[in-house]
């Protein structure tokens, strides 16, 4: 099983925030190194692998949410065009001339999202970013009769794009947030599969992160861990961005320190890197939320919570770029975490 | 699919070889004579020593592309266009860069890393990269050299009932149709050109013409359909379905007036739909070939495509064949005129 290729099945496979049914077979068909697969109320898939340890065992979850933002059909108008809102935060000017497929109800259909033609918009209109409510799917129906009999209102609408293969072991495509994070699991479990470790994993491929880390919520409160690990694509180096709001590609995650990271979970896992030889990043987060890591955080009477950080450019683009070796050292480096836990450590986590 | 194939290739201004070779093997069957000149223009001439009018038919092959202008110290390929693109279209796109086709992508800062009023302003072309996953300059020159091409990677699709999506129609759906009305016989002399260098200047169709030298020529092309949302209807130049469009005056050209008038009546004389271009605006060969020596009465026949100059293009198949029977009904119709039928 060669998790990069669950990775490329899983960014091109649709599932928007809340409708993240279609991946769950290919993440657990992805993942034959866990004892057992379940999913919650929430559509959550939750995968166990159990440890080697005396019960009452530790338990670690590891969560990466595997929705991604997408758009929703909001109109059809007369002649057959699709108006759409966003499931998700997206930039609008990512949005002009992409294809899209619209998850319709007869199947899926391709269409571009259009706008008025550049030569009849006002002068200085050109410089300006064509505004969301002005676009459009065009799906080349020819009037809203057509258009009706395959689509409605409420259908949703995800980027279509393959994964391109760049240089060395870069990839291209969207949905990398957060499946790259999903796919950390699974080589995460894939190296666990080769070492003994004490504690009980979950992995967890959270739902409706982009619209409020919900899946987050549900998940961790069934699970109760001791300890929390969140696993989510950071801001990479990229033009036009500083250094001190990026991590670098091909250096490993970015390991975060800051109010949602606990102090011994955070020394801990820097010394892990070290002891391996796995490149890592600092990566000070000064304001908890926007990931997992803030959900777990308080959940019950409280987890002790970690954030690594794959390294992703152009993030919420159909053109997300990472370094798949990044995905393997966040693997790597959570299951030799993982595989270095013992009772004292995780009694010692709620002593301060 | 031909037309699948002939979007598919590459072809930016000058560099039209891959559609070029395409086209050729597909006409060799039905032509005497085939032959490319000094800027690349391919000319295939049906009957040249016969007598009656001759007739040009033109198509251009090249296609709007990017040029990489530059390799910064990080590995991104800095480019400008070649020929018209918004830049509004290229944000968030792959691309394939160069002989080698190296897989690249347009990014952009992430949303939540921007201001809100950053994202009511355009991207411009300059703020623009090419990531192609390169570690620095000397990994990025190792892939792409300056000068090369970046082409979109858009599959031909087809859509709805009987829709096409696909890079570069404008104008493979010229080539297109040229390629199938070759396959007519005629016995007057026909020559089709497959221009080079129209998006930068209609360089190519001026040359082409003056080594023809027609007494008519009529040119295919790919058009902007404007019947979208927020367009008013006066604004729409042209619509898709509603048949091939006829130029009466565009940047360019104004084309014969007796000859625009007589395309009209041949189309309602055989119940072809067509529609008059709404709009003065662009400029196609027929402005070059016009002027060609001591001048050519022209005429524009166009598809109407959705979105020409971006990654994807619409148009309707109905179109298509729209203006592939006018202009055979046409050709019909100089044979009988000149008493050679």
């Amino acid at each position: 099983m060669d998790v990069k290729d669950v990775f490329r099945s899983l960014s091109e496979a649709p599932g928007v925030s809340g409708y993240e049914f279609g991946l769950l077979e290919l993440i657990k068909q992805g993942c034959p190194w866990a004892d057992e697969a379940r999913t919650d109320k929430l559509g959550n898939l939750i995968l166990l692998k159990r440890g080697q340890g005396p019960e009452p065992r530790p338990k670690v979850m590891l969560a990466a949410h595997m929705d991604e933002i997408g758009l929703i059909i909001t109109k059809i108008e007369k002649e057959g065009f699709l108006r759409f809102s966003t499931v998700g935060g997206f930039d609008q000017r990512v949005l002009l001339a992409q294809e899209v497929v619209i998850h319709g109800r007869k199947g899926t259909l391709t269409g571009i999202i259009g706008a008025k033609p550049p030569h009849i918009q006002a002068p200085g209109e050109q410089g300006k970013a064509v505004k969301m409510e002005d676009l459009f799917i065009d799906a080349g129906f020819a009037s809203a009769e057509e258009a009706k009999r395959q689509v409605r209102v409420g259908d949703l609408v995800t980027l279509k794009r393959r994964v391109s293969q760049l240089a060395g072991s870069f990839l291209s495509g969207k949905a990398f947030d957060d499946r790259a994070g999903v796919a950390a699991i699974l080589e995460c479990f894939q190296v666990l599969s080769t070492v003994t470790h004490q504690a009980d994993v979950y992995g967890v491929a959270t739902v409706q992160e982009e619209v409020g880390l919900r899946g987050a919520v549900t998940s961790t409160y069934g699970i109760v861990p001791d300890i929390g690990i969140a696993i989510d694509v950071g801001f990479g180096d990229s033009p036009g961005l500083s250094e001190e709001e990026t991590i670098k590609l091909s250096k490993g995650p970015g390991i975060a320190i800051g109010p949602h990271v606990h102090p011994k979970l955070h020394a801990r896992m820097v010394e892990t890197a070290k002891e391996w030889n796995i490149s890592y990043s600092l990566d000070p987060s000064p304001y908890p939320g926007g990931t997992d890591a803030y959900a777990m955080q308080v959940a019950r009477s409280g987890v002790a919570t970690i954030l690594l950080s794959i390294p992703l450019r152009y993030m919420h683009t159909p053109v997300e770029t990472l370094d798949y070796r990044d995905i393997q050292a966040t693997g790597r480096l959570m299951a030799m975490f993982i595989a270095g836990l013992d009772h004292e450590f995780v009694e010692g986590l709620t002593c301060f | 699919m031909l037309l699948a194939r002939l979007t598919q290739a590459n072809g930016a201004p000058g560099q039209e070889d891959e559609v070029r070779d395409l086209i050729r093997a597909a006409i060799e069957p039905h032509v005497q004579i085939v032959k490319t000149d000094a800027l690349g223009n391919l000319l295939a001439i049906k009957n040249p020593d016969a007598p009656g009018p001759k007739v040009m038919l033109a198509a251009h092959m090249d296609e709007v592309a990017l040029m990489v202008v530059g390799i910064d110290g990080d590995g991104y390929l800095k480019f400008r266009p070649i020929g018209g693109v918004d830049p509004r279209v290229l944000v968030a796109k792959t691309v394939v860069v160069g002989r080698k086709k190296v897989p690249g992508v347009i990014g952009s800062k992430p949303i939540h890393l921007q201001r809100p009023e950053e994202r009511e302003k355009a991207f411009t072309i300059r703020e623009m990269v090419i990531d192609i996953g390169a570690k620095n300059r000397e990994e990025a020159e190792k892939l792409v050299q300056l000068g090369e091409i970046a082409y979109f990677t858009t599959e031909y699709e087809e859509l709805g009932e009987n829709r096409v999506k696909a890079k570069a129609l404008d104008d493979r759906v010229g080539c297109a149709l040229l390629i199938r009305l070759l396959q007519e016989e005629v016995s007057f002399p026909l020559i089709a050109a497959f221009t080079v260098q129209e998006e930068v200047g209609l360089r190519g169709a001026g040359v082409a013409a003056y080594q023809v030298e027609p007494d008519l020529a009529l040119v295919l092309e790919g058009t902007t359909a404007s019947d979208v949302p927020g367009t008013d209807d006066h604004k729409q130049a042209t619509a898709l379905g509603e048949g091939p469009a006829i130029s009466v005056m565009d940047r360019s050209v104004i084309p014969n007036p007796e000859l625009v008038q007589e395309l009209l009546a041949l189309a309602a004389e055989k119940g072809i739909k067509v529609q008059v271009r709404r709009s003065t605006a662009g400029g196609t060969d027929a402005g070059q070939i016009q002027l060609s020596r001591a001048g050519v009465k022209v005429a524009v026949i166009s598809v109407p495509c959705r979105y020409i100059h971006s990654p994807a293009a619409v148009m309707c198949k109905d179109d298509f064949e729209g203006a592939y029977q006018l202009v055979k009904h046409y050709l019909a119709r100089l044979e009988e005129r000149a008493g050679l039928s």
